[in-house]
């Protein structure tokens, strides 16, 4: 087990990764962030409080979105939906996409499509903690990342939410 | 997390773990069905014959509207103007619309036991049964503890009452089942004449003969529908009488001085067994039941539909 990120870096990633999401951006009404049910909850709520320290006098629009229904291994496995809460329109916003680790891309090509059933964007972006890069099986990378790893197809990459902690097993 | 069974026959096979599932992915898509595009591409390689051999509206419209939603083909079947008045069998009928590649069929039959007969034949088909005859309706009863969790918050300990004809009810028998599985206390009442002897010892029930008395005991009351096609003899002399002692009027309801929730299958026979201005008053929940049932139908279908291939 190897700790990709201990519980100083992963406040400081998590606080990188927000400012770059507002950087070119002084107003948040037609940005909107929405967390990937379920493990890109946790990071999506840190770093939308992150954003809305930031911006203390606005209302930061924070959704969660399940994509359990869009998968497309839903003859091989069957999953358990979880909640999805989007309270507000998507329609023309700039949507920033949050989830944990970014893989295969097949989770955010459903999420795309997912997200379509909200409305039409104007722009959607993408923002993982972790990158496991060159396993890719779609064309799909992320525009904020925390840090870029390489693995191999057997090892996990898990976020701890307890210990606040990142780690590759 | 999937079903512990690949057809859904009646509530009495299921375990609570699998009502618990069903309850809890129907929540999940009655989000979907407030958004703007009311529908997901989770069942677009499935194709489902409805198979109606009894009259159905609400169930039929529901369950079509469900399978839509889910991005199913879909193919509807009436007995009426279709080879059963030709005399073909229901084997014979099904498997003729099974070799044109349909994986599910959703079935509603006045003969008891008509799904249990075709999972038997069909195994590796996934049977729903959207009635059967006096014996049950699953889906229904799915909805009504849907719409009860909803208003009030679970089924464990809520105290259930069943109005009316207990006798010839599979909205009844479904829902007793259902309900005693989570954990709530079931009471049926009505005329002694439609209310199976000995139901209390088979199926753990309170008996009562007296509306008031179980309007006072209920948290929520589901009054059935006098199912006036299936009565052969007389079991209440009129309709009058009938809803003179039993039926459920603002009158009654108003002396009981306690909230209580109002539930009706439908079709609503109004001024029988409930006055219109109790179905349509502030108890009840009669509307929301219909639009649950949609969402309900689609976690069915959705969880069956991914055991179904597993297996193959």
């Amino acid at each position: 087990m190897q700790v990709l990120l201990n519980k100083e870096q992963f406040r400081l990633t998590l606080t990188r990764m927000a400012h770059q999401a507002v950087e070119q951006y002084d107003h948040l009404h037609d940005l909107v962030f929405i967390a990937i049910q379920p493990r890109g909850v946790f990071v999506g709520q840190k770093i939308a409080g992150i954003i809305q320290g930031l911006f203390p006098n606005e209302k930061i629009q924070y959704g969660v979105l399940d994509i359990t229904f869009y998968r497309d291994d839903i003859r091989k496995e069957l999953h358990t939906a979880n909640e999805t809460h989007i309270p507000f329109s998507i329609e023309n916003k700039r949507v920033v996409l949050i989830d944990d680790v970014l893989y295969t891309g097949r989770t955010i090509r459903a999420a795309l499509d997912a997200l379509q059933d909200f409305g039409r964007p104007r722009k959607v972006e993408l923002c993982v903690l972790i990158d496991r890069r060159f396993k890719r099986e779609l064309p799909i990378q992320a525009d904020y990342f925390g840090r870029a790893i390489d693995t191999h197809d057997s090892q996990k990459v898990k976020v701890n939410p307890e210990t606040e902690e990142v780690l590759l097993y | 997390m999937q079903l512990s069974t690949k057809h859904l026959l009646g509530i009495k096979e299921l375990e609570p773990a699998d009502i618990s599932l069903i309850l809890q992915t129907a929540a999940q898509f009655k989000e979907v069905l407030q958004r703007p595009i009311k529908k997901v591409p989770s069942l677009r390689d499935i194709t489902i014959v409805n198979l109606f051999y009894e009259n159905s509206t609400r169930t039929r419209i529901s369950f079509e509207l469900a399978e839509k939603r889910l991005s199913a083909d879909t193919i509807n079947f009436s007995a009426s103007g279709s080879s059963v008045s030709k005399g073909e069998t229901l084997l014979d009928t099904v498997n003729n619309i099974l070799s044109m590649k349909v994986d599910m069929v959703v079935m509603r039959h006045s003969a008891s036991g008509a799904p249990h007969f075709l999972a038997k034949h069909l195994p590796n088909t996934g049977i729903i049964n959207a009635g059967d005859g006096i014996n049950e309706h699953p889906t229904q009863a799915l909805l009504d503890a849907f719409s009860i969790m909803e208003k009030t918050g679970g089924l464990e300990g809520k105290k259930v009452v069943l109005i009316g004809d207990i006798m010839h009810s599979r909205v009844a028998l479904s829902n007793i089942y259902l309900l005693k599985k989570m954990g709530a206390e079931v009471m049926v009442a009505g005329p002694p004449t439609l209310i199976p002897k000995h139901i209390r010892e088979a199926l753990g029930v309170e008996v009562s003969y007296n509306v008031g008395e179980a309007l006072r005991w209920c948290d929520v009351a589901n009054v059935l529908r006098i199912q006036l096609e299936r009565q052969n003899q007389v079991l209440f002399s009129s309709l009058r009488e009938y809803n003179l002692a039993f039926g459920i009027s603002r009158r009654l309801l108003d002396s009981i001085k306690k909230d209580i929730v109002i539930m009706h299958p439908g079709p609503i026979n109004r001024g029988v067994e409930i006055d219109s201005d109790v179905a349509d008053g502030r108890e009840s929940i009669i509307l929301q039941q219909v639009e649950n049932g949609v969402a309900v139908r689609m976690a069915v279908l959705y969880l069956l539909a991914g055991k179904k291939s597993e297996a193959s």
